[in-house]
């Protein structure tokens, strides 16, 4: 059975966007659908950047080692939503105008960080697979790192585009520095018995 | 007013209202009776209150009869009621669009009461009715910015907020005039938190009151206002972004000096206590020189914004002279 997870979760991360198709489809969008998009791209780039970092927490806390398996494919999902995110602000927000788009990038503190945790990611992106892996060895750890500084931004992003009510972008974070926290605790531990 | 019921004899026990909803279902008859009278004197029927559903005021559309054409309309196409009625800011009621619509069935409309205040030789708070009695409705088609960059095309039904000034005699050291929303976190969910200032407030400088642009508004589409939209009375301010249009008005008091306002006392540097609509000087975090006009599609163009969105001929003159970056 066990074969059937990756499978099973590759097209349970489909569901969102299936939903969202729908609401197209059967025109139950807002009357701004163009925000309702680039919410809804955002909003589960978010939550697949804290997926994919819950996976590591999983393994210890559960003993099953298979879900390593799984963390690339999560994280290939961040990728696509994040890559989605990006294509509507520029193609249907900005409607192609490179000039705006490079004024937005430049003259807006949340646009330059969302921006930039985006093109981390695209390095992130192309060296998931085995080949990278091999190639880049130790550097290949190191460099995925980035993603703890591009969870921060993106959700550091969200705080800054907010008008007044930041309950949802405090959510994330929370959830974030509680992953990233375990991990520190982790390495202080690990760190203080090798010392012994 | 007509209100069709079941009519059995057999009545099961599944079928017998519970007496919460019972005494909310009169509130609400009550309330329709009450404001439709008031907004019109005569009225068509509201929506069929069947018996066994809650009947809610939000989906409860109540024409008003007796509404004339108003000046100053534009020949833009208006938006849909659906979009009009389902993408608001009403942060009392939530902070998603779509909120206010599913939350602000809870809002008591009736009885409301509007409490005048101030500089003002007849103060006194006042029943709507009393407050609406001798103005003749008008439908105006006015564009409305959003600070937020989208604009859309709403028909008003309302009477300029001046017939209503007038009629308290503001003594000569009225400069200002500050409108409050309800305080009410019972009915008012979204005031449970403290995103905002609750309750929200804003203002204007007297000679932008008794513009003749400046409305009350009780009506939308020619039916009374929806809860989600500001009912039972909101002001429209069609020249600055529309968060200074304040909705569900239960206070109105005239000051000597400038009122604080809630998203100006939020956000100083981000929301000016003028907020005219102005291409020139953007929101620190997004530009204004464009907008996107709703009810278009995934491929709505963008549109340039134009300075007091686009209602410069009558209000120009209140800012000469004003350095507009500094008054935003």
């Amino acid at each position: 059975m066990s074969w059937l997870i990756k499978p099973v979760i590759f097209l349970l991360c489909l569901v969102p966007l299936g939903f969202f198709s729908f609401d197209i489809y059967s025109e139950n969008l807002s009357a701004d659908p163009i925000k309702d998009a680039t919410l809804f791209t955002g909003e589960w780039t978010l939550r697949f950047l804290l997926i994919t970092l819950a996976i590591t927490p999983l393994r210890r806390f559960t003993g099953w080692s298979r879900v390593l398996r799984l963390r690339r494919m999560l994280g290939l999902y961040a990728f696509f939503y994040a890559f989605l995110h990006f294509l509507v602000w520029f193609w249907l927000d900005r409607e192609l105008q490179l000039g705006d788009v490079i004024e937005d990038i430049l003259k807006r503190p949340y646009i330059t960080v969302g921006f930039s945790a985006f093109v981390m990611l695209i390095p992130l992106a192309v060296t998931s697979n085995k080949f990278s892996i091999r190639r880049l060895k130790q550097r290949w750890q190191k460099l995925h790192k980035l993603v703890y500084l591009i969870s921060g931004l993106g959700v550091l992003h969200f705080l800054w585009l907010v008008k007044a009510d930041v309950q949802e972008p405090i959510i994330y974070g929370v959830i974030l520095i509680i992953l990233l926290g375990m991990r520190a605790w982790w390495d202080r531990q690990a760190r203080a018995a090798a010392s012994i | 007013m007509l209100i069709k019921t079941k009519n059995k004899n057999d009545i099961m026990s599944s079928e017998i209202t519970d007496p919460e909803v019972f005494k909310q279902r009169r509130e609400f008859i009550k309330q329709s009776g009450q404001f439709a009278l008031a907004a019109a004197g005569t009225l068509a029927t509201p929506q069929i209150l069947s018996a066994g559903s809650l009947p809610s005021p939000a989906s409860a559309r109540a024409k008003i009869d007796g509404v004339i054409k108003g000046p100053f309309s534009t020949d833009q196409k208006p938006n849909k009621y659906k979009d009009i009625t389902n993408y608001c800011n009403f942060y009392e009621f939530g902070t998603g669009k779509r909120d206010p619509a599913a939350n602000a069935h809870t809002l008591k409309t009736s009885p409301w009461q509007v409490a005048i205040e101030g500089e003002v030789e007849k103060p006194g708070v006042y029943n709507l009715e009393d407050i609406l009695k001798p103005h003749t409705l008008e439908e105006r088609i006015y564009r409305f910015r959003c600070v937020e960059a989208w604009s859309m095309v709403v028909p008003w039904v309302g009477f300029p907020l001046s017939d209503l000034i007038k009629r308290f005699n503001p003594t000569s050291k009225a400069k200002y005039v500050e409108f409050t929303t309800l305080h009410d976190p019972e009915n008012m969910p979204g005031q449970r938190r403290r995103i905002l200032n609750w309750p929200y407030t804003e203002g204007l400088r007297m000679d932008e009151a008794m513009n003749p642009l400046t409305m009350m508004v009780v009506g939308l589409y020619g039916e009374v206002l929806p809860n989600q939209n500001g009912a039972p009375l909101r002001l429209i301010v069609p020249w600055k972004y529309g968060f200074k249009s304040i909705k569900s008005i239960a206070k109105i008091r005239f000051t000597e000096t400038q009122p604080a306002t809630a998203w100006n006392t939020s956000a100083p540097r981000e929301y000016g206590f003028y907020s005219n609509v102005n291409p020139a000087v953007s929101h620190p975090r997004w530009t204004q020189s464009k907008e996107r006009v709703l009810g278009s599609g995934f491929f709505a163009k963008k549109v340039k914004t134009q300075i007091y969105n686009g209602y410069g001929e009558q209000v120009a003159g209140l800012y000469a002279g004003m350095d507009l970056r500094k008054f935003y």
